[in-house]
């Protein structure tokens, strides 16, 4: 009874629409792969390593000691963290996988900013976006990494593409909350002075969803993090790679020291990002 | 000239609203409607006219549709029929530019909950209707300076919101509104959140502040002593219907109908009366004319133990007692004068019966109410002062 017709070819139509993205916007992806990738290996290659340990070490901590509130507790951790990661011989991989949570972290909180604003504002944005989001969240990492590759070959720039489209959704949604929750009697408020929608969003809405969104750039910083491993089978270096060769080789040791080394990177930056917003309240 | 202005002014929430204006032009009532259509009636066909310079309350209880009434005023809300005019200027039909523009330079307004910005300084808040007006950095501080010092804030200019109290925070609110110089000043219950003290120092101030200041306010509440302190003229809302326009006086005389008069039942009349509403016509004798023996033979007449003392002009001169008046007939005095006594308590017609209540309590003669010209309008006795307060219909309602 079911039968009632052959099987969709959903599967065949997604690899023809993919064909034709790929070949199509070619234009778009090609120079993409190319000079974005150039920029991360630049990046990663020259700035960060040309700094030396010790120096990278202190400004971290330094940030650390200032962001927590001139508490010693973070700044201590992140010295010996940092200098076990080093200790280890990790310290290129580590500069490879800030680089690529940085800037992933970076240009999902440019893309969801804006359209969590947008959700915000519209109830048809609302309703075209909230299912995207849905989706990209629920959709395993792993389907999406194929079409990643496809379009932007191997490397650090298909691992960002994938960070990207795993890691914004929490920026997007707590944005769009932030700035639902501004109280109705401040948007009257600033309605009855006369205030034009943009001054009404930098004066009043951003401000006061300022410590939501942030919650959000937390959380997708984390998620950008929790990546770096699945990103590493496309070949994106860092950590994640050496988890993923020490899996392959079924080392135990050397997998769990590159695990650690993520683990104690995502303290620092979860701690930091965190003490950033209450900072600032 | 009117500055503010509402015709036939009607909000109703809902969908398919055109047929609920027809049921509300058909006079059918805010339940009915509401059963029909499912839309319910906030405003309903509101007219009333505010002149420069007034306090105009419209004052109901929740739910009467006061509060939405004035946000149709300034439009938060936009009317579902009518007009409203500000200035002459048709406001309802104005496109997003030319409302803002008029937001910016007539109208301002304080909120009940205050809804001051938490994140900017409460300098920057009074400077708020300023900035969004693109006024530089220095015009925009000194003005917003002087309108906080204006309701008594000026120490406190680098504080957020959060660190002041309730009454602090509203005079903010108010300081934020003076700020754009508006002409109308709309006021949503804004002195309802605070607690009564506080409340009454903040009515006694916006009276005062008013007396300089000369704005048009709306002033919107559910407290009707708050209405009869500060209002010129009173608006009573029921169910979304004005149901009575009047200055205080003729809201508490003559209620319009039984919801008003229920509504004014419980006011403590003795901060609305005055003098003049419970004084009595007096009985005096001529200081030229009259004699100790006419005197007596006034009081005895009208059963009284003391007359009271005019002139030509019926300037107050004092009082004569019946017994300082028989004994002066016994030693055959004939002028009024030398028993003359001046030691009576003078109120002007004015007065709250409130002051009368505690000083009839200290003096056997009547209080007499006298113009600041020196002439005598009447005089009070304690009857007339108990009577008034309960209310039972014995009050001069002719003054």
């Amino acid at each position: 009874m079911l039968d009632f017709m052959d099987q969709i070819p959903l599967a065949e139509w997604t690899e023809k629409a993919t064909d034709w993205i790929q070949d199509k916007f070619a234009f778009l992806f090609e120079p993409i792969k190319e000079h974005f990738g150039n920029f991360m290996d630049f990046i990663s290659g020259e700035v960060l390593t040309s700094i030396p340990p010790v120096l990278f070490i202190l400004i971290v901590a330094v940030i650390a000691f200032l962001v927590s509130g001139k508490k010693f507790g973070l700044a201590v951790f992140s010295i010996v963290g940092l200098w076990f990661v080093y200790n280890q011989g990790l310290w290129e991989a580590l500069m490879s996988t800030i680089t690529l949570v940085i800037l992933a972290s970076l240009l999902s909180v440019i893309i969801g900013v804006p359209i969590g604003i947008l959700m915000a504002k519209s109830k048809i944005a609302n309703s075209i976006f909230t299912p995207i989001l849905d989706f990209m969240q629920t959709m395993p990492a792993f389907v999406y990494l194929i079409p990643a590759v496809a379009f932007f070959g191997i490397g650090m720039v298909p691992g960002v593409f994938a960070s990207l489209i795993f890691a914004t959704p929490p920026t997007v949604r707590f944005t769009n909350l932030g700035i639902r929750q501004v109280s109705k009697d401040l948007i009257e408020a600033s309605d009855s002075f006369g205030a034009t929608g943009p001054q009404k969003l930098f004066k009043l809405e951003l401000p006061m969803a300022k410590s939501t969104i942030m919650a959000g750039i937390n959380q997708t910083v984390m998620l950008a993090l929790s990546m770096v491993v699945i990103a590493s089978m496309i070949g994106a270096p860092g950590l994640g790679s050496q988890v993923l060769s020490a899996l392959q080789r079924a080392s135990v040791g050397t997998g769990f020291v590159a695990g650690v080394g993520i683990v104690i990177l995502a303290i620092i930056i979860d701690r930091i990002t965190q003490n950033m917003n209450k900072g600032k309240e | 000239m009117a500055v503010v202005e509402a015709k036939n002014l009607s909000k109703i929430f809902g969908k398919n609203i055109n047929q609920s204006i027809k049921m509300l032009d058909q006079g059918i009532s805010k339940e009915e409607i509401l059963k029909k259509t499912g839309n319910t009636v906030g405003v309903n066909r509101a007219s009333f006219s505010v002149e420069e310079g007034e306090i105009f309350v419209i004052m109901g209880l929740s739910g009467s549709g006061k509060s939405t009434l004035v946000r149709l005023i300034n439009r938060l809300i936009d009317p579902s029929e009518g007009s409203i005019l500000i200035d002459g200027k048709e406001l309802a039909t104005l496109d997003k530019k030319a409302l803002r523009q008029v937001r910016r330079e007539k109208l301002g307004m304080v909120f009940q909950q205050f809804a001051l910005f938490p994140h900017r300084t409460i300098l920057e808040n009074a400077a708020f209707g300023l900035e969004v007006q693109g006024i530089d950095k220095e015009e925009r501080r000194k003005r917003a300076e002087e309108s906080l010092k204006l309701v008594g804030l000026g120490d406190y200019i680098h504080q957020k919101p959060g660190q002041l109290s309730g009454g602090m925070q509203q005079r903010v609110g108010l300081a934020r509104a003076l700020a754009n110089d508006p002409k109308v000043l709309l006021m949503d219950e804004a002195f309802s959140a605070l607690d009564p003290l506080i409340r009454k120092e903040m009515q006694d101030e916006l009276i005062d502040l008013q007396a300089s200041m000369k704005k048009t306010i709306i002033f919107i509440t559910h407290d009707l002593d708050e209405a009869l302190r500060i209002g010129d003229r009173i608006a009573l809302m029921k169910d979304g219907v004005i149901v009575q326009i009047g200055t205080p006086e003729e809201i508490l005389m003559n209620p319009a109908n039984d919801y008003v008069e229920k509504f004014v039942e419980d006011v403590d009349r003795s901060k609305i009366l005055t003098a003049s509403h419970i004084m009595k016509r007096p009985e005096t004798i001529n200081i030229e004319k009259h004699g100790p023996r006419a005197a007596l033979e006034r009081m005895r007449k009208e059963g009284i133990s003391s007359i009271l003392v005019v002139d030509e002009k019926r300037r107050l001169q004092g009082y004569v007692t019946a017994d300082d008046a028989s004994e002066a007939r016994k030693k055959e005095i004939s002028s009024i004068k030398e028993i003359l006594k001046t030691d009576i308590l003078r109120v002007v017609p004015e007065t709250p019966m409130q002051e009368i209540f505690s000083m009839i309590y200290d003096t056997p003669v009547p209080i007499a109410v006298v113009e600041e010209s020196g002439r005598l309008n009447g005089i009070i006795v304690r009857g007339a002062v108990l009577a008034a307060l309960a209310n039972d219909g014995e009050v001069n309602l002719d003054a």
